[in-house]
């Protein structure tokens, strides 16, 4: 049991430093992924994703395979799509997710094209889907910075995202704080997969986020409920997923995201107010 | 008596169309107003005007104090996990904003607001295992606890039953008595005679504004159904110089 469960994270460096970093990733962008889903941006989280593409791409372009250029390149396309997408439909009658479809669409072309100019298709492959298990030090503090960054900002402006979620247009009607708080939940949003992307890659560290968020609301109802289980679920999927990856051996990153999926697909069908439960509740009924 | 908010010409529309045309007039402070017109008269498009959420594509609009408003089919998601104390507690946001906690006074004032309501008992109850009245008398909960001069309700009683029609009718009945200043967009000319007297009859232009019988007279009435919802796609940019139906009839 030791030997399956524990010993691949205590007899190996990269083992341990995957662990902790996917973990720390796992905390920081669950609850991101919460209100995300709650807020009916579950496909924006991925387009988000494909926008960090050229940004990443110009840094590779500039400095090779180089975690810091790379990471401030992505933070800054993705702030760029997600303020266009947001301005387009201020200053339009097109509505954001389809300005987002468009800048995302635009975005990913330009950051494959400009990583062909360069790179090798393995390069392309590690910048859309990540290496958890070559993360290095630098990667580490990074991802933990990240993730402090996020949990403080998401608590600052928790209580506005809430209102901004539940009743938009009131929250408009009473403080103009509705639109500064949408964009610093898009910057958070950013910052997240920024942070995933060399470990799980800009494609694959969505998963983190939508996939934990989705399972929980199966079990639970209350935001802060759907937010701690998601937690956990994201930690369990990342412990799980590279006991896999390494028994099986298997790529880390997919089989973190596989078991996170599977999670989903379990709490889909079985959760409190999944499939099986809904539709074998029992009959009886309270008088009042 | 003053005016809590005065229109001044004031036009307001979507895409240069107008939906609300050159309407002068005001609101008295303390007055409590209908606003009765057929579909498409602009009822609602004033009400977006006067809170200020539409621009007006001409003339001013005067507001002299904070505004608390009821929109149309307010866009709440009620499969957002919140409860019912969460969603009313919304309407101390102008007071406490964005940071400020709330205190045991607060949670005592949140829970008299449903008291107020006939929703004691409700409030933690989520959102979405509301009726349509419950719900009604939630967003009623929260106009409440926002204490603001100017109440604006945009189609309140829209698919709600009687009892609850009744029970907020008494409460903007209470508004009334304390000074507030209500304006209610509605559809019953039966509830308006009853317990509104004012009334501003809308249908594009201003056809009546002022004392309920006096409003809501049948050649007024006849004259609010008239209206053309014309949406004139080569309609003539309306300016000071051009030939301009109704402006030259105003003459």
């Amino acid at each position: 049991m030791w030997q399956v469960l524990v010993e691949p994270f205590v007899l190996y460096g990269f083992m341990q430093r995957a662990l902790a970093g996917a973990t720390i990733l796992a905390v920081s962008a669950a609850p991101i992924g919460v209100f995300l889903m709650f807020r009916r941006m579950s496909l924006a989280g991925d387009a988000m994703a494909h926008a960090i593409l050229p940004g990443a791409a110009a840094g590779f372009l500039v400095s090779g395979l180089a975690l810091l250029p790379m990471t401030i390149g992505g933070f800054v396309a993705g702030l760029v799509v997600a303020l266009l997408a947001g301005l387009v439909s201020r200053l339009t009658a097109q509505r954001e997710d389809t300005s987002l479809a468009a800048f995302y669409l635009i975005s990913l072309a330009l950051g494959v094209l400009l990583v062909s100019l360069r790179g090798s298709s393995v390069d392309l492959m590690h910048v859309l889907f990540g290496s958890v298990l070559a993360l290095n030090n630098d990667a580490l503090i990074l991802i933990g910075g990240v993730a402090s960054v996020s949990l403080v900002g998401l608590a600052l402006i928790w209580r506005p995202l809430f209102a901004e979620c539940l009743d938009p247009s009131f929250l408009g009607s009473v403080s103009r704080a509705g639109q500064p708080v949408h964009l610093a939940f898009l910057a958070l949003v950013v910052l997240n997969l920024v942070g995933g992307f060399q470990a799980l890659g800009t494609l694959m560290s969505v998963g983190l986020m939508m996939l934990p968020a989705a399972a929980a609301r199966f079990w639970v109802r209350s935001l802060e409920a759907v937010t701690g289980l998601a937690i956990a679920i994201g930690i369990g999927a990342c412990y799980l997923g590279l006991l896999v990856s390494y028994h099986l051996e298997v790529a880390s990153g997919p089989a973190i995201i596989l078991v996170a999926g599977a999670a989903y697909v379990v709490s889909l069908v079985l959760g409190r107010r999944g499939i099986v439960f809904s539709r074998t509740q029992p009959s009886r009924h309270r008088i009042a | 008596m003053s005016a809590a908010i005065r229109l001044d010409d004031l036009t307001l529309g979507y895409d240069g169309h107008p939906a609300v045309h050159h309407v002068s007039g005001s609101f008295a402070a303390g007055s409590l107003t209908a606003v009765v017109g057929p579909n498409g008269s602009g009822k609602s498009t004033l009400m977006k005007g006067i809170t200020g959420t539409l621009k007006p594509l001409g003339g001013h609009i005067l507001r002299n104090g904070a505004i608390a408003y009821l929109p149309q089919g307010a866009e709440i998601d009620k499969s957002f996990p919140a409860t019912v104390s969460e969603l009313v507690s919304l309407g101390l946001w102008p007071r406490r904003g964005a940071f400020g906690g709330l205190g045991a006074a607060d949670r005592r004032q949140v829970s008299a607001a449903l008291d107020a309501v006939g929703l004691d008992g409700f409030a933690h109850r989520p959102l979405d295992t509301l009726s349509g009245g419950q719900f009604q008398r939630a967003l009623f909960a929260r106009l409440l606890l926002m204490d603001a001069p100017i109440v604006l309700l945009d189609e309140p009683f829209a698919a709600v039953d009687e009892k609850t029609v009744h029970d907020l009718v008494a409460l903007i009945a209470r508004w009334h008595g304390e000074g507030r200043t209500v304006i209610a967009v509605l559809h019953d000319l039966g509830l308006v005679r009853r317990h509104f007297p004012q009334t501003l009859l809308l249908a594009r232009e201003a056809i009546a504004w002022g004392s309920t019988p006096v409003a809501l007279r049948p050649e007024t009435l006849q004259r609010a159904r008239a209206m053309p919802e014309a949406w004139d796609e080569s309609a003539p940019w309306h300016d000071d110089t051009a030939a301009h139906g109704h402006a030259e009839a105003n003459l």
